[in-house]
């Protein structure tokens, strides 16, 4: 015990730009991809799949795969039937909502090209994929059904045993629910006396192409079968192997080692992951499946995928009276994991920052014979921002007015907040005017709409366009009371725990799982912070079932809202306890003891002690409080009572060759409200890569399928991402106005970026050509589509469904 | 994606090379720098029996001065003739295009004559051979024959090399003083060319004298602009003096449709980039 | 099987591998250099990008047979045996360059043979330089800045404190 602190005081760790832990290894090489384990005797696994988007498999003939050289056994899915579980869905959106039933590996029938039909395990890769070659299976070949618009004709069934391809209806209704007013009314008195903007809008099916391909290792030797895989959700995925396979859920261990991007796309159960840890546990010994980038691109499940109706009914003044939205949205040919959960994420947001005072929604999933969809970054509130801020430019465009003008004259003020929004949320804190003028300033909006003028009329080849994106989202998904109303099959809670070592070294323990996010950092900062010990002394342990036990994992902007908190809670709970401890070391009275930056001091005297100290004597045991159980860990479980609303104003300004239709990115600028930043160099990282996500779908990617069901844009040859030059500097900046839903006031930024910058570009390049008479464009703005646009053709032409063969032996479609 | 198995010739001489490929004939694939021939095994589109790796035949390699041409080793990399000082006084257009060819790395392996010889119609170096009047060495068992551009690529990945053959030179005549540009338009910059074009010119005070226009992936093969390289002559290079030479372009040529644009929107483009490439072209020279 | 020998960050290596075998497979699978990554199967993503003979080039579009002889290093040797990082390095953590830092081993080798060839680019020269490198994470802002960053360090004209406040 000392009595004088000579410890250097800690400057505070949240705000602070701090460089991440994580990177050294990342930098050096030292890395843990799933793909790069080896173990002892471990098999490699190959999938045969179905060249066909709907077929009854009628004969496999595994036996010459065999007989190959250095195979150890092959397996087909009537031979896995009966262990190897099925996928589920977690969200039934309605009680009668239609699902088929998915095994991992196809049984009797393949509904999308790319299925799992057959799996060839042998001792090496290389050899795998040369006896999968060997396998011969026939197919009695249906027709597919694709388009969504045809699925809901039910003319070509995706499953024909289900009788039709309507999975679910959605609804949720501002009258009905009590939270506004009839919508249909609205739209008919704006009809009559005031301005309806009505529209379709297509959001294009995308990829999540996160950069490192899924793998996933199955260990089945040990008391416990242990499965790495390359996931976002290492708890979920345990939980839902024992849901359907029978293995006791205390007999499986899932380790998340390092994880290259998700975006959603590994906010999945997967058919490979299934099917390794049935062949593990039928071979019984370890078996290593990596897919390639093209089973990646084809199989993987891919996002967005909606018709969008949206009716917006307004004054002639231009103040908004109501919304009403219908989206028809392709589920694919499964129900996966959220599947039409992710579509009515949107239901809450499309009302977005506006005032509506009605509004309805319904989403209709229907099943087409292509792979299945589920989360992307944003799940379902980027296709709602998208839609609102797409219509409200037109509702200024038909009144004259400058976009943001009718955006100020219909958002909630912020003298009005907390407000309760027509889809019934309540949105806390924000500042939309703060934040717009922050982002016109740093802009330079009125020199660039000069600009624009001048070379408008100037007749320039290359016009300018500004785009304006006011945007808002939930983020921490999510309550579970609220997850329990929608019937989610789980609940929204995070956990984490704090052990106080022996060395005055801090391990916390979290719930989420980052693949990329760098929360080893960010959440030792806020450990740092709270138990006033040095970062450097924070370990951040995480993706191991077997470490953290409990945790709902990373998706929806929640790591830092909800695990943030958890973490918080913790802490405060460790501070807690010591502080017991504490008093009785310094033979002080409790109530007497008070705790700040690390150290524990007896009020009116110089007594002190820091909590390291305490967390020895914890250890030790020696002089310990009567009756107090020698511990000072702690864990909390945080479940929040509502969303927390990021916000902001996202500027883009494109150029636009009008010989060409080539789009050429200007500048771009945001200020967002994200709530208290604890890492700004972070979180500036994860708007950058949001933001071009977001305007990665505006103007670059498409997932398309042939006519037979094949995806044409099955490798990065096609499916185009950018590059670096490709893109251009962002200026982004924050506008704080703090949470009150968790005590750090976080709000979330991993997805604001991608919800915000697709319409904000979409806007952008039909404002550069709307004087000629160019109202739409649909994404992704190709350049013939820019081009046909302004040729007066519409902006609209489907994509061609066939790529260039670069490669010889590719079909030629020339 | 692994490879099916193959078997592996690395030859230092051209005979050798030649005398394996003569036992083995249609199951024998060469490799060049192996760019575009990796991923076709890989994705298992083409399975030879036998890989021939022209990698260690030294003579295959550089670029030398021929008098009235320059001689270029069908193993030189792309980024070897993007920096080479022959080429660029000489050819610059090869330069040019070659610097636009994939990428870094790509252009470390990928050589002129395996990008040639693969005769994918988006290949940027088709074109510009075509538009620098190259002449393709052959050899065969029975010794080397020389092809003219205009006769060397036949179809979509097809040339006139025989399956017992190499491409081992590409000879090209000097065009010392010539501007050169090539424009290529993609919609991200990893990407194949949507449309491009090659396009050489000489000239002076304003006016050009002389065009050489070639089109990348606006039919099976590169395609000559010839129509709009004689209405060239004598123009002057500005906007308006070249515009109705470039919507020339197009003329008489099928281009792809595909998910990065129709052929109706390729012809739209053939005939602007073509007026900018000359435009830019004679800007150098 | 063909017997190849080569020089693997500074060691001298030699294995009997199939002829099908990329360098890629053989660093991964035969030396366990798993630093160096696989992102795709058209060597368009540039994760497995490594220097042949001094050279950067994407190894999954090499045959591990046609580096016989041949001098490779990859991302694990490029820090000092003192654990140093190499300049490259230091600016992608410093300039916080990466995200879930799938693309880094080869968006850092990339940078390095970029900076041998031109030690002091532009932006523009920068971003086109690194056209056969993807990266889904951090939009390339920050790579970008990373590139100029090491740029800065390399010629002595910045410190390691300044990179993302610069």
């Amino acid at each position: 015990m000392t009595a004088v602190d000579d410890r250097p005081t800690l400057s505070p760790e949240i705000g602070r730009d701090r460089r991440r832990k994580e990177d050294q290894r990342l930098i050096t090489g030292r890395t843990r991809w799933t793909d790069n384990l080896a173990l002892p005797g471990m098999l490699h696994m190959a999938i045969v799949r179905s060249p066909y988007a709907h077929a009854r498999i009628t004969s496999i003939d595994l036996e010459a795969a065999d007989k190959a050289i250095n195979i150890y056994d092959v397996f087909d899915g009537k031979k896995l039937q009966d262990s190897m579980g099925v996928m589920i869905n977690a969200w039934p959106i309605t009680p009668d909502q239609k699902a088929p039933t998915h095994y991992p590996l196809a049984v009797d029938r393949v509904t999308f090209a790319g299925e799992a039909v057959a799996v060839v395990v042998a001792r090496s890769a290389a050899e795998a994929r040369d006896a999968a070659e060997l396998v011969d299976i026939e197919y009695e070949v249906l027709p597919p059904v694709l388009d969504i618009k045809e699925a809901l004709k039910d003319e070509v069934l995706a499953h024909p045993d289900l009788g039709t391809n309507k999975s679910a209806l959605w609804q949720f209704d501002s009258a009905a629910a009590g939270t506004g007013g009839n919508v249909d009314e609205a739209i008919e008195k704006a009809r009559s006396d005031g301005i309806v903007i009505e529209r379709e809008l297509i959001q294009q099916r995308l990829i999540p192409a996160f950069m490192e391909p899924r793998s996933v290792v199955v260990d089945p030797v040990g008391e416990q079968i242990t499965m790495w895989t390359a996931t976002q959700i290492p708890h979920i995925v345990k939980f839902a192997l024992a849901a359907t396979t029978g293995v006791p859920e205390s007999k499986i261990r899932v380790i998340a080692p390092d994880v290259g991007g998700g975006f959603g796309g590994k906010l999945a159960l997967t058919p490979e992951e299934w099917i390794t840890f049935a062949v593990a546990r039928h071979i019984g010994k370890p078996i290593k499946f990596t897919e390639t980038r093209s089973e990646s691109m084809a199989t993987g499940h891919h996002g967005r995928a909606q018709v969008q109706h949206i009716t917006l009914a307004a004054e002639k003044d231009g103040t908004v009276t109501g919304l009403k939205v219908h989206l028809d949205a392709d589920l694919g040919s499964y129900v996966a994991l959220l599947g039409g959960g992710t579509p009515v994420l949107g239901a809450f947001m499309f009302n977005a920052i506006y005032k509506f005072p009605a509004y309805q929604f319904n989403c209709q999933t229907v099943f087409t014979n292509r792979t299945w969809t589920d989360a992307y970054r944003g799940a379902g509130r980027p296709e709602a921002t998208f839609a609102i801020e797409r219509v409200m430019d037109d509702l200024a465009a038909e009144l004259g007015v400058d976009p943001l003008e009718i955006r100020e004259k219909n958002w909630i003020k912020n003298t009005e907040f907390p407000f309760t929004t027509v889809s019934g949320l309540q949105y806390d804190t924000g500042n939309y005017e703060v934040a717009t003028e922050k982002a016109k300033a740093a802009f330079g909006y009125d020199e660039l709409r000069a600009e624009q003028k001048e070379r408008r009329d100037r007749g320039d080849r290359v016009q300018l366009g500004i785009g304006v994106s006011t945007f808002t989202e939930m983020c921490g998904l999510a309550p579970s009371r609220i997850l329990g109303a929608l019937s989610y099959g789980a609940g929204g809670w995070e956990h984490a725990e704090i052990r106080m070592l022996a060395t005055g070294k801090v391990e916390v323990v979290i719930g989420v799982s980052p693949h990329g996010q760098g929360h080893e950092t960010a959440f030792s900062q806020i450990v740092a912070d709270r138990l006033g010990v040095p970062f450097e002394d924070v370990e951040v342990l995480h993706g191991d079932t077997q470490v953290s036990a409990r945790g709902l994992d990373t998706y929806g902007s929640r790591s830092l809202v909800l695990g943030g908190e958890a973490v918080v809670r913790a802490a405060d709970k460790v501070i807690e306890k010591a502080k017991v401890v504490a008093a009785h070391l310094m033979e002080a009275n409790v109530d007497d003891v008070q705790f700040a930056n690390g150290r524990y001091t007896v009020a009116g005297t110089d007594q002190g002690i820091g909590i390291a100290e305490v967390a020895l004597a914890t250890f030790t045991a020696h002089n310990f409080p009567e009756g107090f159980e020698p511990n000072i860990d702690s864990e909390a479980t945080f479940d929040a009572v509502t969303f927390s609303f990021p916000h902001g104003t996202h500027l883009c300004a494109t150029e636009v060759d009008t010989e060409t239709g080539q789009v050429k990115l200007r500048k771009y600028v945001c200020v967002d409200d994200i709530g208290t930043v604890i890492n700004p160099l972070i979180a500036t990282g994860q708007m950058h890569g949001g933001l071009v996500q977001g305007i990665s779908q505006a103007l670059w990617e498409e997932a398309v399928h042939d006519e037979q069901g094949n995806l044409v844009s099955g490798s990065f040859v096609d499916y185009l991402l950018p590059t670096a030059a490709d893109l251009i500097n962002f200026d982004v900046g924050h506008a704080v106005n703090p949470s009150t839903t968790n005590s750090l006031g976080t709000k979330g930024v991993g997805e604001a970026g991608t919800i915000a910058s697709t319409p904000a570009v979409v806007n952008s390049v039909v404002d550069a050509v709307r004087h000629r008479g160019v109202t739409d464009i649909v994404m992704p703005l190709t350049p013939e589509r820019v081009w046909t646009a302004l040729q007066g053709s519409g902006g609209g032409a489907a994509t061609v469904e066939a790529a260039e063969p670069h490669f010889e032996g590719q079909e030629d479609n020339r | 994606m692994i490879p099916a198995q193959f078997d592996y010739v690395a030859p230092s001489t051209l005979e050798e090379a030649l005398a394996a490929l003569g036992e083995h004939g249609d199951d024998a694939k060469i490799i060049a720098g192996g760019q575009s021939l990796l991923p076709v095994l890989r994705m298992r589109l083409n399975a030879p029996e036998l890989v021939i790796d022209l990698g260690r035949i030294d003579s295959l390699r550089g670029v030398r001065d021929d008098g009235d041409a320059l001689v270029i080793g069908a193993m030189t990399t792309h980024s070897d003739v993007v920096t080479d000082s022959l080429v660029r006084e000489h050819a610059l257009l090869l330069s040019k295009a070659a610097a636009e060819v994939a990428d870094n790395q790509i252009r470390h392996r990928g050589t002129f004559g395996g990008s040639v010889a693969h005769a994918d119609p988006a290949g940027d170096m088709g074109s510009a051979a075509l538009a620098m009047d190259a002449e393709f060495v052959i050899a065969g068992a029975g010794g080397t024959r020389t092809v003219p551009a205009t006769d060397f690529f036949v179809d979509l990945f097809e040339t006139a090399i025989g399956e017992d053959e190499i491409l081992t030179e590409i000879r090209v005549p000097k065009k010392t003083g010539w501007g050169a540009h090539y424009e290529k338009f993609v919609r991200v910059a990893h990407q194949w060319p949507i449309v491009a074009v090659a396009a050489t010119v000489n000239g002076s005070g304003g006016t050009i004298s002389e065009a050489r226009v070639a089109l990348t992936n606006m039919g099976s093969t590169p395609l000559r602009a010839s129509a709009t390289e004689s209405a060239l002559a004598g123009a002057s290079a500005t906007e308006d003096g070249v515009r109705a030479a470039a919507d020339a372009a197009a003329e008489g040529t099928s281009p792809p449709s595909d998910l990065n644009g129709s052929a109706e929107y390729r012809w739209h483009l053939a005939t602007v980039l073509t007026r900018r490439a000359v435009l830019k072209a004679a800007d150098g020279a | 099987m063909t017997k190849i020998s080569l020089r693997v960050d500074q060691e001298n290596v030699s294995d009997d591998v199939e002829p099908r075998m990329l360098l890629v497979q053989y660093l991964r699978e035969r030396l366990g250099k798993t630093g160096t990554v696989i992102g795709c199967d058209t060597s368009n993503c540039g994760a497995c990008t490594v220097h042949l003979n001094g050279r950067s080039v994407k190894s999954c579009n090499v045959l591990a047979v046609q580096a016989d002889g041949a001098t490779v290093d990859t991302i694990e040797r490029l820090a000092s045996d003192d654990g140093t990082l190499h300049p490259v390095q230091e600016a992608f953590r410093e300039c916080h360059g990466l995200q879930c830092g799938f693309c880094t081993p080869g968006m850092i080798m990339q940078t390095v043979d970029l900076l041998n060839e031109n030690p002091n680019p532009t932006e523009e020269e920068v971003r086109v330089g690194l056209e056969g490198n993807l990266c889904r994470c951090t939009g390339y802002h920050n790579i970008v800045k990373s590139v100029l960053y090491a740029a800065q360090l390399q010629q002595g004209v910045a410190t390691e404190t300044e990179g993302a406040n610069a």
